[in-house]
């Protein structure tokens, strides 16, 4: 079996090569929103007249919606017109030159990850040459997916070369007013992803945004489009285990799955932004909206995520099981430290007969960190036999952290199957002393424990994300305890 | 080996131990006896470290280091190990995992290179046939699901595969049949040896038909109020602790 760094190493090495990377120097709009600047963005990235369209409805919705405040969640408030909502890619006059001139306490915890030195040079945002490129193990991978009609690119580039299927998609899961945050990414997105898997198409590797170097820098207002065509398969993976630092506080992204008959969509994600210091300050807001459509008859969508960063999270990936015998699947560990606040969960809406859902829950709070399951599940008058199945772990480590559980049933039909778990449980010291008195110090103990508590989830992650998510719960938690 | 004197312990400011002497040398079995209450499982966690108690007063030695100076892992590191009445259960670790990770801090900590996951599992396998411990149980999270009888061969698999020089046995006997009592006995048994000694300490005088001590201690009330050869658990069998209170001079 591969340690940790191998893997990392070796994801490291397929790195650093893409063709995705756009050349641009652009200016950088002033702060603020207005229509005249989401013309200038739509203008910048050459969008077609429909798009700009698109977005200056969203942002005409968005002036009319209110902030949520139903979170379980405490910041200050946001100044939308402070905020800069195009800038351009960082020149390499602007970024640091080496990693000297990075902050120790982020190089110590590269190192604690393994992360190599090379990457760790351009996760920190160091100017690096372009001396990497070696073999193109990128395009190789472009050209065999390419093979089998596998669109997978830039969303910017979707846009340009797919224009059709794009316009087909976009908005039909999160609608362009769906929320507040989604209104405010479907205004002024920058960057994401598309995916289009062909009908039949198995993908043959997990598509990671890893591949793409500028992906790192998409900014604050990604969006993400994967579309599955009947009888398909993809398996994409979002994020890295590495710290990333942002100077950009909030970030509002918007992912849209759309899985056809007997399609199967596996979305991973590992999130692990900046939480800010131990006081809190400076950590990413994070404030997403993912959702899936299950459009077709006996197709799959499942979320796993591990979410361990952001000082404040507010996310709930979701499935619309319309089609019959569909399947929504949402496996989840979110970890809150610190200062940390997470409000996390699902939402499974049954349209179609027969759908079933499976929500596993661990969140997991340490230090003052407050943690918010909130679920929902929905069972339509016209989902005919429809099963849920719920399970929402909480642990608690130590005395001055939080664990909250809001789940919300709604039953139209009264077919229905819905089973629902919850624990609470409290790192028992009598676990840390047992592991002691086998000769195993308190922090491996912790991390051991906590690692068994989350196993149901990480099983469900790929193999070297499952190896990475362990690591990286690790370090996260480290000091929580003693 | 394990030197006690005068030892005084308490917790939430009740005094449970109050002057216990205990010398042990290796290759020794001890039994330690006495009723409820007498202060039998506090010496246990007193002895492994659990932060709960106060030591008040007294000594506390391993081969000539002290107790009370060292963490509950720094004590398992130099060979302290106490088979837990009440094992804990750690959802969704495997138990070999565990034991693996416990085998290689303990030699770390020693400064003896790890072991790997083939030379571990070869260890792993050839322990639990020694104290006749299924490989099934092996694949289990760590006491989880566990019946009582299995918690208590769970632990003397551990100590199958820790060896620690101390062993001590908290009411290991407690709760088992006569069977499962015995496969335990006769895995205590198989690793008693020269340089490793065992306190175990029981309730009952039927555990001491199988593994049967060098020396036995009645604690009551907080001290060893007698003390003897492995006659003195029989004699306990038949006049019981109540017999023993009366004709004891100090009460």
């Amino acid at each position: 079996m591969p340690t940790a760094t191998d893997t990392i190493e070796a994801l490291a090495e397929r790195d650093y090569e893409y063709g995705f990377v756009t050349d641009v120097e652009q200016d950088t709009a002033p702060p603020g929103l207005s229509e005249d600047i989401i013309a200038f963005i739509s203008a910048k990235k050459k969008e077609p007249q429909w798009l700009l369209d698109w977005r200056l409805a969203a942002y005409r919705g968005w002036l009319k919606m209110a902030e949520p405040t139903w979170a379980n969640v405490r910041y200050e408030p946001i100044d939308y017109q402070s905020i800069c909502y195009y800038a351009a890619p960082k020149s390499d006059d602007d970024r640091p030159k080496s990693l000297d001139e990075i902050d120790p306490e982020i190089l110590a915890t590269y190192e604690k990850l393994g992360i190599p030195l090379k990457e760790q040079e351009m996760l920190a945002g160091v100017a690096v040459d372009a001396v990497f490129d070696s073999v193109s193990v990128a395009t190789t991978f472009r050209e065999k997916l390419a093979e089998l009609g596998v669109i997978f690119c830039s969303f910017s580039e979707a846009v340009q070369d797919h224009p059709e299927l794009v316009r087909k998609y976009l908005g039909t899961v999160v609608p362009r007013r769906d929320n507040f945050f989604a209104a405010l990414n479907s205004a002024v997105f920058s960057d994401g992803s598309f995916v289009y898997i062909p009908k039949g198409v198995r993908c043959p590797m997990e598509l990671s945004t890893y591949f793409r170097i500028n992906a790192m820098n998409t900014g604050q207002f990604e969006r993400t489009l994967i579309i599955a065509e009947e009888g398909s398969y993809v398996s994409y993976l979002e994020g890295c285990t590495a710290p990333m630092r942002d100077e950009n506080q909030l970030h509002a992204a918007v992912v849209e799955l759309i899985a056809h008959e007997d399609a199967q969509i596996k979305y991973s994600t590992v999130q692990n932004w900046y939480p800010g210091d131990k006081e809190g300050v400076g950590g990413i807001y994070n404030f997403v909206t993912k959702r899936g459509l299950c459009e077709g008859g006996r197709s799959k969508i499942s979320w796993t995520q591990v979410e361990t960063g952001s000082a404040v999270t507010w996310k709930y990936p979701s499935c619309i099981l319309r089609g019959d015998d569909s399947v929504g699947e949402f496996y989840s560990v979110a970890v809150s430290n610190n200062r940390q606040q997470a409000d996390t969960g699902t939402k499974m809406i049954h349209v179609g007969k027969r759908t079933s859902s499976t929500i596993v829950s661990k969140g997991i709070s340490a230090g003052e960190g407050q943690n918010t399951y909130r679920g929902s599940v929905r069972i339509l008058r016209s989902a005919e036999d429809a099963r849920n199945f719920s399970q929402c772990d909480s642990m608690l480590i130590g005395d001055r952290c939080g664990a909250h559980t809001f789940p919300y049933i709604d039953v139209a039909n009264p077919s229905a199957q819905m089973e629902h778990e919850a624990s609470t449980s409290k790192i028992g010291e009598d676990q840390i002393f047992y592991c002691n008195q086998r000769g195993i110090d308190t922090e491996d103990a912790v991390s051991m424990i906590v690692n068994g508590f989350c196993k149901e989830v990480f099983r469900e992650l790929p193999m070297e994300f499952a190896v990475e998510a362990q690591k990286l719960l690790e370090v996260s938690l480290e000091g929580s305890v003693g | 080996m394990l030197r006690v004197s005068d030892l005084h312990a308490k917790v939430e400011e009740q005094e449970i131990l109050k002057g216990v002497d205990l010398e042990v040398h290796a290759g020794e079995v001890h039994a330690v006896m006495g009723p409820n209450g007498s202060g039998k499982s506090t010496l246990a966690q007193v002895l492994a470290g659990k932060e709960d108690y106060e030591i008040a007063a007294g000594l506390l030695e391993l081969d000539g280091e002290d107790l009370r100076e060292m963490a509950p892992e720094e004590r398992a590191h130099a060979g302290l190990f106490l088979a837990f009445q009440y094992p804990v259960e750690i959802p969704g670790v495997g138990n070999s995992y565990f034991l693996k990770a416990a085998v290689n801090a303990n030699r770390k900590a020693r400064g003896e290179p790890e072991l790997d996951a083939m030379d571990f599992l070869q260890l792993l396998r050839e322990r639990a046939e020694l104290v006749d411990v299924d490989e099934a149980l092996l694949r289990r999270p760590v006491n989880e699901g566990f019946s009582g009888g299995e918690k208590k061969r769970n632990e003397i698999l551990q100590m199958a595969v820790l060896e620690p020089r101390l062993a001590v046995l908290d009411e290991t006997d407690s709760g088992l049949d006569i069977d499962a009592l015995k496969t335990v006995a006769a895995g205590v048994n198989a690793l008693r040896s020269e340089d490793r000694a065992f306190v175990v300490i029981t309730h009952y005088q039927r555990l001491l038909n199988y593994i049967v001590p060098d020396h036995v201690h009645v604690l009551l009330n907080g001290r060893i109020a007698r003390s003897g050869g492995s006659e003195l658990a029989l004699e306990l069998e038949e006049k019981g602790y109540a017999g023993l209170t009366k004709g004891s001079s100090g009460g």
